[in-house]
């Protein structure tokens, strides 16, 4: 991709800092549109460089029971795609220096339908796309089609991602690539810190990208840890987690969902720059 | 009826045959979608697949497996009396319900396994709705010593009960899934998230011809010597190829078995039958996803899901568990669209008179996926000549279904 884009600035930005991205992750949704918009448009403000937004699927086949539950709560109150796009576009008024990455699965994409989804998500001023279960040799499907109207198309690259393999997955990766740190579903056992170090150097080896960490960073001090070898660090099942553990006793948001979620991105972002 | 668009693209197809291409599609169904963990190993199940196909020791092994351990070929089963009743076609039966653990899904498993004990897998994972496959896969873990987890929908668990027992007394351990409805896709879902985890080690012995490829071919592969024989069978009885094939649908596997090697013979009519559940009108209460569904993309693949508007799998019903599932195999879809196979549906209702209908007659009685067949069986035949020849796959028996049955006959067991 020629032209620079939001989250190539913003991690050119935090190169000159000197400092790992905080990368956040929260379900579009979740517990309920309003909360959700709160949290989203907070996020910023709470020290998130980059934000992921989840597109709530009804069978996030690669996610653990945390991102599974925030989908349903999502999908129970009545969240759609184009909820999630409207969202984005309202927070685009308020903020045009915070990338946005929408992360989910193909469905709900490929019968919005997809070409239609990427014009959608370029007006509401989406920067790039996580789709899950799309690897490169579906490009031509999304990847391709988005690269042409200006979005990154984020890849995942895991543990199982051997030499022979990773060419592939860098080909047509822009903006970042996103490092799953384990072999399994979000918000698993933490990572090991050598190994994960030791596996983004070797993908920086082949990529010029800022590669991005995540699955299984859920405190403060793993993500420190983590941000020592990396160019950004995700968090998302520890933030899903903590809008659960706010609800009421029916399900619903309280007066401690949007801050318990920001003051936990607010320590995590303190810990990215101590 | 195939409209006139569908005969072009008909006319133009050399063989149904030939598909998947080298992507995995058969037309616009099929493909990868997985995550990228996975897409190593789904890369080295194709090669590991292709090499298997070309070393006839691995075939002399399935092919002594299936003689010695599941007892094919299965007969075919001339039903005099319904044949008799319905006055029409000759009805015959392909008695894949004699085979060893109760259905067609042995057929699968013990050529899955040989391949995974090719590719050095040491763990073996698969799902389950109605069980009969979970308790294929069990049997065949415990026969070469591999360690097995099953994941079956708590609901399904429920309304399963002997084939739980049949799983555990097999050595499986079984693990329930609560997520969703708790039925056969929410299983998915759970040995998908099994895998990932676990990919070193593990292989995943999927059970119906769906999934990323290569799944749904080798799954079809393994199946299609249900077809085969039955081309031999009834070459044999009747000295030329069947009028009618008849098969249920849920994932497909047992359909896609006896229609593939038919495919490209034009004057055999196919007919595969989908759950209609309550109807086909009742919102989320039937499981056809090709006469009621769209496309989309679920468990690695494109095919005709039940779905909502915003890409949301529906949970879908059916009284049948086995085809319980808002998806289908890619080929079927594809089948569909290009108008070789024509895919019918019974309801809850049409599947157990059927049931009690072919006990009565035949003495045999099926489960109740394929009494979704032979539901259509009973509409067909009349309308054929008495010279003309049905061939129904009945892949599966009642055994398990008897609570279910009783349940809703209202008969205290």
């Amino acid at each position: 991709m020629k032209q620079e884009t939001r989250i190539d600035r913003r991690f050119r930005a935090l190169k000159a800092e000197g400092r790992a991205a905080l990368v956040t992750f929260v379900t579009a949704g979740d517990p309920d549109l309003e909360t959700s918009r709160q949290i989203l448009f907070g996020l910023p403000g709470a020290g998130a460089d980059i934000i992921e937004l989840g597109m709530p699927f009804s069978d996030p086949m690669a996610d653990g029971p945390a991102i599974q539950a925030s989908s349903l709560r999502a999908l129970q109150a009545g969240h759609d795609m184009h909820k999630t796009l409207a969202m984005v576009a309202e927070f685009r008024q308020r903020d045009t220096d915070t990338p946005i990455v929408l992360m989910g699965y193909y469905n709900p994409i490929y019968v919005y339908p997809g070409k239609k989804f990427l014009d959608d998500a370029v007006k509401a001023g989406v920067d790039g796309l996580i789709v899950v279960d799309l690897p490169p040799e579906a490009d031509d499907e999304l990847c391709l089609p988005a690269m042409e109207r200006g979005l990154n198309f984020i890849r995942l690259a895991t543990p199982t991602t051997d030499a022979k393999r990773l060419p592939a997955v860098l080909s047509n990766t822009s903006g970042f690539v996103y490092y799953v740190s384990i072999t399994g579903i979000t918000g698993s056992a933490a990572p090991d810190v050598n190994s994960v170090q030791k596996q983004v150097a070797r993908i920086r080896q082949s990529t010029k990208l800022p590669v991005a960490v995540g699955f299984g960073v859920r405190t403060a001090t793993q993500a420190r840890e983590i941000a020592a070898g990396a160019d950004g660090v995700v968090v998302g099942s520890a933030l899903v987690t903590a809008i659960k553990d706010s609800l009421g006793p029916k399900g619903d948001a309280t007066g401690k969902t949007v801050s318990g979620v920001l003051d936990l991105v607010k320590s995590l972002a303190v810990a990215l720059r101590s | 009826m195939a409209t006139t668009s569908q005969k072009t693209a008909e006319s133009k197809i050399n063989s149904y045959r030939t598909g998947p291409d080298e992507k995995g599609f058969f037309g616009l169904f099929g493909g990868r979608f997985v995550a990228e963990t996975l897409m190593p190993l789904i890369l080295d199940l194709e090669q590991a697949y292709q090499d298997a196909n070309a070393d006839p020791e691995f075939h002399a092994a399935l092919s002594y497996l299936h003689t010695h351990y599941s007892g094919r070929p299965s007969p075919l089963y001339l039903a005099e009396r319904m044949t008799e009743a319905l006055g029409g076609a000759k009805i015959y039966f392909k008695r894949d319900e004699l085979n060893h653990t109760g259905s067609h899904k042995i057929n699968n498993c013990l050529g899955q396994i040989l391949l995974a004990r090719r590719m050095g897998k040491t763990r073996i994972i698969a799902e389950t709705g109605a069980g009969q496959h979970g308790v294929a896969v069990a049997t065949v873990c415990a026969k070469f010593d591999m360690p097995c987890e099953i994941y079956m929908g708590a609901t399904d668990i429920e309304r399963q009960a002997p084939n739980v027992a049949r799983m555990k007394l097999l050595g499986a351990s079984l693990n329930p899934v609560t997520s969703g409805a708790g039925t056969l896709k929410d299983a998915m879902n759970e040995a998908l998230r099994d895998w990932v985890t676990n990919v070193h080690d593990t292989y995943y012995i999927i059970g119906t011809a769906a999934g990323p490829h290569p799944y749904p071919m080798l799954v079809r592969d393994f199946q299609s010597i249900i077809g085969r024989e039955v081309r031999e069978q009834i070459m044999a009885a009747e000295g030329r190829l069947p009028d009618a094939l008849v098969a249920c649908i849920g994932g497909g596997s047992n359909a896609i078995g006896l229609f593939h090697p038919f495919l490209d013979d034009k004057d055999v009519a196919i007919y595969g039958v989908e759950a209609a559940g309550h109807g086909l009108d009742v919102e989320n209460g039937h499981a056809a996803s090709m006469n009621g569904g769209t496309p989309g993309v679920l468990h690695g693949n494109r095919t005709y899901l039940l779905q909502n508007g915003d890409g949301q799998i529906l949970e879908g019903h059916s009284i049948s568990a086995g085809l319980d599932y808002p998806g289908v195999g890619p080929e079927h879809s594809w089948l569909k669209d290009i108008g070789r196979v024509t895919y019918v549906s019974a309801t809850d209702k049409d599947a157990l008179d059927a049931l009690q209908f072919c006990t009565k007659m035949e003495g045999i009685i099926p489960a109740l996926e394929p009494a979704h067949a032979l539901s259509y069986v009973r509409k067909l035949a009349p309308k054929m000549a008495r010279d003309q020849i049905i061939v129904m796959n009945l892949c599966g028996r009642g055994d398990k279904d008897l609570f279910t049955v009783a349940k809703a006959l209202g008969m205290k067991i």
